[in-house]
């Protein structure tokens, strides 16, 4: 029992740094998810992170959150899936209700554009790393770079979806895979 | 009842966007303008905040509206409400994917998932690299922030520093470094 509440509050813990220093949220959160939940705390490992992250993109609402409490549910059942939840939100309620207040006074700041500048520099390091580390697990034959590289177009040229590449990948793993286990006549 | 209005408007918007972030930045605008909760000029002035500040961006604007129209109580009604229906819907399905991701049905389709978002991520990476690269002052390109973006990518990559110790390093310098 004791174990169980320490964990609910790792949770919460976790997704709160996650919520506080992820900067353009979606597919930018996965670094810091990938050190919370991966590096600091082994809840997952870096397959099925990729697998809960697909799903979180191709379900409604905000991703962070699906993430949150996909991870919070299948560690402390639904108890842990709402301290998930409060902890990647509870950021932004605090950020932003106090900018919210000060938002004529903070409108015209350069110190805080400038710092700004320096983060999204950084978001793109981070964003890369992980790019590598991502690719690096899931790309493991010919057809996975194949996939990799068709969905790296597709978002790139901005014509499709995020979620029609998902289901499509889906589709193409479904028909590849069970016709190679399939017996050949 | 601006209370009651604000839980359903955010619910509806957390209940029919799929992809979060900027699709849902539409469904919020056109909430928004039809109960004339804040003006268009407020409205862009809430995404640049949302795009600034850490956090999801649905929630950062789910929070400011709510916090404009009905204060605290407003800011907290949107944001519970927007993320309402991830909770029920991820609850459903996660029980559903303990069940089931060991089925060889499951397991081929994310095999083929999984680079897919790999190569996702990698686009995402390259799009932003490249908006770092442009926001240079006066037609420039932006070296020192592409320099910074490739520092920040060896020291996470390859010394395994902290992720968080780089966003702040790179905040404090960005102050001295794009003045």
């Amino acid at each position: 029992m004791q174990k169980r509440y320490t964990q609910i509050w790792q949770l919460f813990t976790a997704f709160f740094r996650i919520g506080l220093f992820t900067f353009g949220g979606g597919l930018a959160m996965l670094p810091m998810i990938e050190r919370e939940v991966i590096d600091r705390y082994g809840w997952t490992d870096r397959e099925e992170i990729l697998d809960i992250y697909a799903m979180s993109q191709s379900v409604p609402g905000v991703i962070a959150a699906n993430t949150a409490i996909f991870l919070g549910n299948r560690l402390c059942g639904v108890m842990g899936a709402v301290a998930a939840l409060v902890g990647v939100v509870l950021p932004s309620l605090i950020i932003i209700t106090t900018i919210a207040i000060f938002f004529n006074q903070l409108k015209g700041s350069s110190i805080i554009a400038s710092a700004f500048a320096g983060i999204r520099a950084a978001v793109v390091g981070l964003i890369a790393a992980a790019a590598v580390r991502v690719g690096r697990t899931a790309v493991v034959s010919r057809f996975a770079l194949g996939v990799c590289l068709a969905a790296f177009l597709l978002n790139l040229s901005g014509a499709v979806n995020i979620i029609f590449i998902i289901v499509l990948a889906g589709i193409a793993g479904y028909v590849y895979y069970r016709s190679k286990e399939a017996p050949s006549k | 009842m601006i209370i009651l209005e604000l839980f359903f408007s955010f619910f509806k918007i957390g209940l029919f966007t799929i992809g979060g972030g900027y699709a849902m930045l539409a469904l919020i605008q056109r909430e928004i303008v039809s109960h004339s909760w804040l003006t268009l000029e407020e409205f862009i002035d809430i995404v640049a905040i949302a795009e600034m500040t850490p956090g999801p961006i649905a929630v950062n604007a789910a929070t400011f509206v709510g916090f404009r129209s009905a204060g605290v109580l407003g800011a907290i009604t949107a944001t519970g409400a927007v993320v309402l229906p991830s909770l029920l819907i991820v609850l459903a399905l996660s029980r559903a994917w303990e069940r089931y991701k060991e089925s060889p049905v499951v397991m081929a389709v994310f095999k083929g998932v999984r680079p897919a978002v790999a190569g996702l991520i990698i686009s995402v990476a390259i799009t932003l690299g490249g908006a770092v690269l442009a926001a240079g002052s006066e037609g420039q390109l932006n070296i020192v922030g592409l320099a910074m973006a490739a520092f920040v990518f060896f020291a996470v990559y390859v010394k395994k520093v902290d992720p968080f110790k780089m966003i702040i390093l790179c905040g404090l310098a960005g102050i001295f470094l794009f003045r």
